[in-house]
């Protein structure tokens, strides 16, 4: 006897309890305390607030432990939480030459003012287990230097004073914001890298490879890549001047790339840009070199049809949590799609036996 | 600021604004129907229905024109606090409110072949509204429906723009209605 | 939940995707971009028909909510559920009793009346996408009315196969006017496109907004040596007995065995409750 399919609300209760009981885990474990996931898986914290738009360490770490560690769907969920907060207002826009710099490089001069700052980074570090990890985290104490305090000049700058890179127009223009409008094609450099910085990272990798590997290939050097910190600041009406609101960690990088010349421009290096919540080095550089890929058109160079250079193609696949969404819809029920394909596909083939069989006899 | 800039505004925004979106809808979807609307209080001579539409469907994204009929130093101090819009030119206007003879149809953008919704809706302050005058056909309506349209030509000019064009809110006290620009009307 | 706003959205989202209702309304057919907003639920998932639910959704309001034709389907149990939670509205699994229906996939079979509103969750609002990838482009061609490359498509289907090959989301033109997507419903139910309801559409991962009001003229694109045919299985439902409603095949056994029933839950129960008997339903106790 059939009875029709009941229980989806029980079901779904269901689920979330053992969803819950799964994330706890083995509760003779210690739980996890958001200080920890902050502290001590600081980069998942940074992109889950890079990806998902929002700057709030704690929050993120909460978004981290909620997801079992799925990032996505930590991102996810402060995206969700973002889109609730109403706007009380704008920063002023930051001054990345007065950040606080942690790291600091430059892949294009050996030595330049205010030095090569390696920070705390994996790029030298041998790859190789740490099974003392396993049982002991504690470390020494690293050296400490004198933080410099004056501004770090960028060194594309040097490249500007010679006239020899493409210089940027500082406007004082709104940028679009894609969070508030519907995106709209073809998008300026602000929207583009809007939705790059937001964009998942491992999609702009592999875009930024691809650039790398010959498809839109534009030869490109880290001019500068900057971490550290700067103070954010927003203008009081009321008080008619600037004050300080917070202290974010951010991701900067500059690549300087060849180029040729074009009917309208003379030769001169040209620019890629990155910039990032965080310390996300990876993202950064890889949206410097798509960021510079999406700029063919302006600067008069040749389509060649590479799919980094497809700015529709790029900004319209880039988001994680769009692409999830919708690639995961297909489990939800479709049975009355399929039925009615299934009804067609049953009437194309009993048409095509028809004619089989009349051919035949004739 | 005067103190009647302050009143005016929604009791209960969520549910009041609900409930006059669904009379906005309803009018939009069906031309001809006449709803009531209520709720809003604008400084004169803005009606309850129009004050009521403002509130529901404006805010700081909505630049706004008000027509020489309405555009006094009161309403302006009213539609700033309780709403925020920036006042504008009629042709960069996302709304627009006045009376018929006031409002210059031609200044207004009809929206782009690409983007036929980036154009005006118009907020129109009648005397009274019935549904008779003007006969109207097209989508929403069933067979035909009249409505006391102030005019007959302009609408048939903007239909011809369609699917660019305006479209029309009526307003008379707490009444409602609307024209789409889909509606063809002719003279009855 | 009671710290958010009613209906979740903020009162300014919610204005946003009024006005492009309103927009949608007033030019039957065309996808009005929105700023679409993340939702507590993935894209793809009906976050475009709950921002336009939330946006119409008033406290006197009774919702259905359906999926697939059914009110118990756990996607369609999530979204009523969130609605309860965030809305505080009267819910119900009767067609006749709503004022709002979010649907996906299907039509309801009973039919709708003037007080009430469909509203429509699309995953790919674009009826072109499948034809021309990019949104410049099929904005262009919209623009120009240029929908040749879909009649093409059509006739290379029927050329092949003898009959046009699409058996949902079947591409119609509204007021003579715009080729629209009537989302992914099957083709069985285009003809109830032509209705008293409003239908809103909604796609939240593609930000569009799109409106089919009241009697307005929607005709399933077709040629005049290939009409337009709805289908169904040629079955009765096993459950209630009807000849006319689109049904669901189910597999009942190892060898094969098969039932057809009502997609449409509650028309089905209601036929039961009327009396209406099919193949498989219970044998009555002789009272």
């Amino acid at each position: 006897m059939y009875v029709a399919v009941k229980g989806g609300e029980r079901a779904i209760d269901n689920a979330h309890a053992w969803l819950a009981e799964e994330r706890r885990g083995d509760v003779n474990v210690s739980e996890l305390t958001l200080p920890q996931i902050r502290e001590q898986m600081t980069l998942a914290v940074h992109r889950v607030m890079a990806e998902g738009s929002l700057y709030d360490p704690d929050l993120a770490a909460l978004a981290i432990k909620q997801s079992r560690g799925d990032l996505i769907e930590a991102i996810f969920l402060i995206r969700a939480y973002r889109t609730t907060l109403p706007r009380i207002g704008y920063s002023d826009p930051v001054d990345t030459g007065k950040m606080t710099c942690d790291r600091r490089i430059s892949a294009t001069f050996k030595d330049a003012p205010g030095g090569q700052v390696l920070g705390p980074t994996f790029d030298y570090t041998h790859r190789l287990l740490d099974f003392k990890l396993a049982a002991d985290g504690e470390v020494p104490t690293a050296n400490h230097a004198i933080p410099q305090t004056a501004d770090m000049p960028r060194i594309t700058d040097f490249l500007n004073k010679d006239d020899l890179i493409q210089t940027e127009v500082p406007s004082d223009e709104t940028p679009p914001d894609m969070t508030r409008e519907p995106m709209e094609y073809p998008a300026n450099r602000a929207l583009r890298l809007q939705t790059l910085t937001r964009g998942d990272e491992g999609f702009v990798l592999g875009m930024a490879y691809s650039t790398q590997r010959g498809y839109g290939r534009n030869h490109p050097f880290v001019g500068e890549l900057r971490i550290g910190t700067i103070s954010v600041e927003m203008e009081i009406a009321e008080l008619g001047f600037s004050i300080e609101i917070g202290e974010i960690t951010l991701t900067e990088c500059e690549t300087v790339n060849q180029f040729t010349g074009s009917k309208s421009e003379p030769p001169q290096f040209t620019r890629g840009y990155g910039l990032v919540f965080g310390q996300l080095e990876r993202k950064a550089i890889s949206m410097a070199l798509v960021d510079r890929a999406l700029r063919w058109q302006e600067l008069g160079e040749d389509n060649l049809g590479a799919p980094a250079q497809d700015e529709e193609f790029v900004l319209s696949h880039s988001d994680n949590i769009q692409a999830t969404g919708f690639l995961e819809h297909i489990k939800l029920p479709h049975y009355v799609d399929f039925q009615s394909e299934l009804e067609l596909v049953r009437k194309l083939r009993c048409e095509a036996q028809a004619a089989a069989h009349k051919e035949a006899a004739e | 600021m005067s103190t009647t800039s302050l009143q005016g505004g929604f009791d209960t925004p969520p549910k009041q604004s609900a409930l006059a979106f669904r009379a906005a809808l309803s009018t939009m979807a069906r031309p001809g129907n006449i709803e009531t609307l209520s709720g809003g209080n604008a400084p004169t001579p803005v009606s309850e229905a129009a004050a009521t539409l403002l509130l529901t469907l404006c805010d700081q994204e909505t630049p706004i024109y008000l027509a020489p009929s309405h555009d006094r130093p009161a309403l302006r101090e009213w539609i700033a606090f309780h709403i925020g819009a920036p006042f504008v030119a009629a042709s960069s206007a996302l709304f627009a409110l006045g009376t018929w003879d006031t409002l210059q149809l031609t200044e207004f953008p009809t929206g782009t072949p690409e983007y036929p919704d980036r154009s005006t809706t118009l907020i129109v302050e009648l005397e009274t509204l019935t549904t008779t005058g003007p006969r109207l056909t097209g989508p929403g309506i069933k067979d035909h429906a009249y409505l006391s349209l102030p005019d007959v030509a302009a609408f048939q000019q903007n239909n011809a723009l369609f699917p660019m064009g305006l479209d029309f809110y009526f307003t008379a006290g707490v009444q409602l209605a609307a024209l789409p620009r889909s509606t063809k009307v002719e003279a009855n | 939940m009671s710290d958010y706003n009613f209906a979740y959205l903020d009162e300014q989202t919610k204005r946003m995707i009024r006005r492009a209702i309103l927009k949608g309304v007033a030019i039957p057919g065309y996808q009005v971009p929105f700023a679409s907003r993340e939702m507590p639920m993935p894209y793809g998932w009906g976050t475009g028909g709950v921002q336009v639910t939330a946006a119409c959704l008033t406290p006197d309001d009774t919702l259905k909510v359906i999926d697939q034709g059914a009110d118990d389907t756990t996607n369609a149990v999530s979204i009523r559920k969130f609605f309860e939670n965030t809305a505080d509205v009267a819910v119900t699994g009767q067609t006749s009793e709503a004022s709002i229906i979010q649907t996906r996939h299907r039509i309801p079979e009973h039919p709708l009346t003037e007080d009430q509103i469909l509203v429509y969750q699309v995953p790919i609002p674009e009826p072109l996408r499948f034809l021309e990838p990019r949104e410049t482009e099929t904005r262009k061609m919209h623009a120009l009315e240029e929908y040749g490359l879909m009649h093409v498509k059509l006739y290379e289907d029927i050329a092949r196969h003898g009959h046009i090959a699409t058996a949902y989301a079947y591409p119609v033109k509204v007021e003579d006017r715009y080729v629209m997507d009537p989302s992914p419903i099957p083709k069985f139910d285009n003809p109830k496109l032509e209705s008293p309801a409003i239908q809103l559409f909604g796609a939240g991962r593609e930000q569009r907004i799109y409106a089919v009001p009241p009697f307005t003229k929607v005709v399933s694109l077709d040629f005049e040596d290939h009409p337009f045919e709805p289908a169904r299985a040629e079955h009765e439902c096993d459950l209630c007995g009807a000849d006319h409603t689109y049904l669901d095949e189910v597999i009942i056994d190892d060898n094969g065995g098969r039932m057809f029933v009502c997609s449409d839950t509650d028309y089905c129960e209601t036929r039961q409750s009327a009396g209406h008997r099919g193949k498989f339903s219970p044998k009555e106790n002789a009272a």
